[in-house]
């Protein structure tokens, strides 16, 4: 895949529709493409955060720790953006992520992606809307969990 | 030290003064015969008439005689001129010899100084009085003596000749002396007050740019670079007024110096004149007067300027005496000499009412009671302004007490030598200082208290070294081999050699060093050759992790060197070298402009993919950054072209779109090329990612290496399966491939595969060794302070000491490290002494006894059962 074609890909993601292609390619060029095995950690509750990952085929699970277990709270798949929130939040990671199956990811540069959503009105508001979509559904998830 | 410079002088160079006083004597007459013999040349040889004339027992006809003369003459240059190179080779050689000794005896007294003095003193102010400003007394006292000998000796007979010419001139012509005798000292008295000043004045400058270059980092943090300056620059101004006030009241005496010598002629002229012309003086006499003078002048002057450098030599020795001469300074028998063997410590460290006081008056210890037997651990709590730090000092000698008694053993402690606290005990704090040198050096450190063995045989290299020893006794220098064996096993307990080995790993593994040590062993590229062995291990260690690539989970971390590959992991540059560059010729950012690679990618047609390619990098970088500002991090991180090379591109590229790239010139050409060899293609996906480049890369590869050119060889160290890489680190040699960056754990795996295998093969202790080879940089700067406090406390331990004193040693490491370190260094310290300060009351109980010290007092102490009650201060620390 050359790199027209990864910024192509990168259009996928809501955040960055709007994005022009120069930006999408700068951020692709500071991508990493990454392979993971089934069962493989992607990262853990209180890794540093250092980057997004955009899924570009395979499939992730999230897991939090709860009363501690592990409770699942999403399930991930192509052209899923995940692990932005601690980026945004400069946190550390506050959740579990695991391959399920064959993945394939684009790691996006954090503070990149951070430059490519602060210099972009549309992809800031892009980011209420997806946190708070998170929020609702995470909350709900634990809420049926428990 | 001897009280004045001429004290010294005398002292350790009276012979040679002589000698050069003698010699100068000697010269005297020779130098009279060849000021008299043109005289006679003209007078007799030339001018003269009656000949033959009998020279020792020979009749010489007048140019027989004239030639005689002539080379009697030309023989009395020579021997002047060699009393001239003697004297002065002799006085030079003089002078580097005091100066030397007079160093050496100033560092001696610096290694003697009581540690508060330092508080005083800067390095700065010690370094510039040590190096530079003793430097001009080394000239001064070679010619000390000789020169006045010599110049005053030249003045009185010339005075005489004039005196035998004509008494009243000859009192004329030295009247005004006496007055330049008085009023010069007078003036010069004021220059040498400010000499004084000026001195003063450039230590202080020396000690702000030496605290300058240590808090460097503080300036920058805190942007304070402004203040700084303008201290200096106070300084500065300082000592440009006092040169200024120098200089002036300088050129002040010598125009009074001109002067007064201008006034003498004036007398000649004058009382001369009315002589010549009353008749009582012949008009020839006169002339020959006249020039006599012009004679005088100059050991006059020489004299006079003589005068000078001994008043600013004298001031400049004054001041170092002050400096260098502190109160409570340890004596010389002290520290050196002493016993070869000291006993071990046994008994109690009995300190009754000490005092320790500083300038201000503050008490750090007030009144200090304890009985602390040498054997057991001990553990003294308090808070940092409790005086425990100075209380842990006090019993290594490292604070003077000011009253009281400290005893240690028996002994007053104030009168031990050096040597028994040197080697049968050990002090650690938290300023974990290194010297640069090795690791094993830094943890050897401590052993080396005489030298052992020197060289032996007859070699040349004894036969220079016993030159170098009478060389150090002239000048009264350590005769101490440096270069001999100075690291002393057996003084500690440690007879053969596995021994040796043995305490070390001990040492290591108590201090938690092993782990640092072994990683910097495979980060470290070494000589192969000074480790014997090592290259087989390590190319055995590289065939074992290649086999361990069958397991495909391996074998997708890392992808081996291959020259028969194309490497996916490595730049299209490494791909053509295959190989570590050695020095910049083959610096993969150098590569667009190496003839040899340019010539290679021609054989390989290559070149247009290349160009072509730089071209399509180039724009692509420059879509990418332009928006960027110049200097941004993304550029650093990312972009094949710096912020400020981007103009440049963006105006090549303009004009490769109207004249085709292949009509660009070769400067811009070479621009171009210089972008692709930065490419992995898989990774970066700018192009040259097909079959097709990838297999002529991998031809232009075999071409680079076959036809590589002499003079080029040792530019680059191929990568062989089958050798050992000296200019790759270990670790990359035992790996002899590129992990692989689209796996993000490759790194974390493939370490802990090179763990596995180095365990396999039983190459940790080779690590280790290398490891302790590692330089550790200007004060340990490649070092972490939780480093350099481990290699302190294995330097401590190394010596087995009777008594171990640490005083929050560990610090910089985390707690939990902290109290295992802590937990086994009591462990090994059963049946000997420990005393540890701690800054974790809450461990004391770990102790056999414990001290509380509050406002500098001991307050209370016991073992911890019977301060463990409740309403004691140890159980309101350690245990509530």
């Amino acid at each position: 895949m050359d790199l027209e074609e990864a910024a192509r890909t990168l259009k996928n993601i809501p955040l960055f529709s709007k994005l022009e292609p120069s930006k999408l390619k700068l951020l692709a060029f500071a991508s990493d493409q990454l392979i993971f095995d089934d069962g493989e950690v992607i990262f853990s509750t209180g890794d540093r955060a250092d980057s997004a990952y955009f899924i570009e085929s395979g499939e992730a699970e999230v897991f939090v720790d709860f009363d501690d277990k592990h409770v699942k709270v999403n399930h991930l798949g192509p052209h899923d953006l995940f692990g932005e929130m601690a980026l945004f939040l400069s946190t550390g990671r506050s959740a579990i992520v695991i391959a399920k199956g064959d993945l394939k990811v684009m790691k996006l540069d954090g503070s990149m992606f951070l430059k490519m959503v602060t210099e972009n009105p549309d992809a800031a508001l892009g980011v209420m809307t997806v946190l708070s979509e998170k929020l609702v559904s995470t909350s709900q998830s634990l809420a049926n969990k428990s | 030290m001897d009280t004045t410079l001429f004290k010294f002088i005398w002292r350790y160079s009276k012979t040679q003064q002589i000698t050069l006083l003698l010699v100068t004597l000697v010269s005297f007459p020779f130098l009279y015969f060849s000021l008299d013999l043109p005289k006679i040349i003209i007078n007799q040889a030339i001018g003269g008439s009656e000949f033959p004339k009998p020279v020792l027992g020979y009749d010489l006809e007048q140019i027989e005689y004239l030639l005689v003369l002539s080379f009697a003459f030309l023989a009395l240059v020579l021997i002047n001129g060699g009393f001239k190179f003697w004297i002065n080779v002799f006085r030079g050689r003089l002078g580097e010899r005091m100066l030397r000794r007079l160093r050496y005896i100033l560092y001696g007294r610096v290694l003697r100084f009581p540690l508060p003095q330092f508080r005083k003193t800067s390095q700065g102010e010690i370094i510039a009085m040590v190096t530079a400003e003793v430097e001009p007394l080394g000239g001064y006292i070679g010619e000390a003596l000789s020169l006045p000998a010599f110049q005053g000796g030249t003045l009185l007979t010339i005075i005489g000749f004039i005196m035998v010419q004509n008494p009243i001139l000859g009192v004329a012509a030295i009247a005004l002396y006496p007055i330049q005798m008085y009023i010069i000292p007078k003036l010069q008295r004021k220059i040498n007050l400010l000499g004084k000043e000026r001195v003063q004045a450039v230590r202080r400058l020396s000690e702000q740019i030496g605290e300058s270059v240590s808090g460097a980092q503080e300036i920058h943090v805190h942007d304070t670079s402004a203040y700084a300056r303008a201290h200096i620059s106070l300084w500065l101004a300082k000592i440009y007024d006092i040169r200024y006030e120098i200089y002036r009241r300088k050129f002040f005496i010598k125009f009074l110096n001109n002067f007064i010598a201008q006034v003498t002629p004036f007398l000649f002229y004058s009382i001369g004149g009315v002589l010549v012309i009353k008749g009582h003086l012949s008009f020839g006499a006169l002339v020959a007067v006249l020039a006599a003078y012009k004679d005088l002048s100059a050991p006059w002057k020489e004299l006079l300027a003589h005068y000078q450098v001994a008043a600013d030599a004298r001031i400049k020795y004054d001041q170092l005496i002050e400096q260098f001469q502190p109160a409570r300074m340890l004596p010389e028998e002290q520290q050196l000499g002493g016993p070869e063997t000291f006993p071990a410590l046994d008994g109690d460290i009995e300190i009754s009412n000490v005092i320790v006081e500083d300038e201000d008056g503050f008490k750090s210890l007030d009144s200090a009671n304890a009985i602390i037997p040498i054997k057991g651990s001990t553990a003294i709590l308090g808070s940092s302004e409790s005086g425990r730090d100075d209380l842990a000092r006090l019993i290594a000698r490292l604070t003077l007490h000011d009253k009281g008694t400290v005893k240690l053993a028996g002994s007053d402690i104030s009168d031990v030598h050096e040597g028994l606290l040197g080697r049968r005990t050990a002090y650690v704090d938290q300023n974990a200082f290194v010297f640069s040198g090795t690791i094993r050096e830094n943890i050897f450190y401590g052993l080396q208290h005489r030298p052992l063995a020197g060289l032996d045989g007859s070699s040349e290299e004894e036969l220079l070294r016993d030159a170098a020893i009478k060389e150090a006794v002239l000048a009264g220098n350590s005769i101490d081999d440096p270069l001999a064996d100075w690291i002393d096993f057996a003084g500690v307990g440690l007879t053969d050699k596995e021994q040796v080995e043995a305490h070390i790993n001990d040492i290591l593994n108590a201090c938690g060093l092993r782990r640092d040590l072994r990683e910097f062993g495979l980060q470290s590229s070494v000589q192969i050759s000074r480790y014997p062995g090592l290259e087989d291990a390590i190319l055995k260690a590289r065939q074992e992790l290649l086999s361990r690539l069958d397991d495909p989970k391996i074998a997708r971390l890392v992808e081996p060197f291959d020259r028969d590959k194309f490497n996916s992991n490595m730049t299209v540059g490494e791909n053509i070298l295959m190989g570590t560059p050695v020095g910049p010729e083959f610096d993969l950012h150098n590569l667009g402009r190496n003839s040899y690679i340019l010539s290679v990618l021609n054989k390989t047609n290559l070149y247009h993919q290349f160009l072509e390619t730089g071209g399509k990098v180039a724009g692509m970088m420059i879509e990418l950054f332009k928006d960027l500002p110049p200097g941004h991090e993304f550029f650093e991180q990312y972009s094949f072209i710096q912020s400020d090379d981007l103009p440049e591109f963006q105006q090549i590229l303009r004009r490769a779109e109207t004249q085709g790239l292949d009509g660009l010139s070769e400067e811009d050409k070479t621009q171009l090329l210089s972008l692709p060899f930065m490419l992995i293609p898989d990774r970066h996906r700018l192009g040259l990612a097909d079959k097709d480049i990838r297999s002529k890369l991998v031809a232009a590869r075999k071409i680079f290496a076959d036809d590589l050119p002499d003079n080029l060889k040792d530019a680059i160290e191929f990568y062989d399966v089958d050798r050992y890489n000296a200019a790759a680190s270990v670790q990359d040699n035992i790996l002899f491939g590129k992990i692989a960056h689209g796996r993000a754990q490759a790194r974390k795996e493939i370490g802990q595969v090179i763990d596995d295998v180095l365990e396999k093969l039983n190459l940790d202790q080779t690590l280790i060794d290398l490891g302790l080879d590692m330089p550790v940089g200007i004060a340990g700067g490649r070092l972490s302070s939780a480093q350099r406090q481990k290699i302190c406390l294995a330097r401590a331990m190394i010596k087995n000491p009777d008594l171990l004193i640490l005083n929050d040693p560990l610090s910089a490491l985390d707690r939990k490290t902290q109290e295992a370190l802590m937990g086994d260094v009591i462990e090994r310290f059963k049946g000997r002494g420990l005393i540890w300060v701690l800054n974790q009351p809450e461990l004391a109980s770990r102790f056999d006894r414990v001290l509380v010290m509050e406002e500098g007092r001991i307050v209370e102490q016991g073992t911890t059962e019977q301060l463990a009650k409740a309403g004691s201060r140890y159980h309101a620390l350690a245990i509530a």
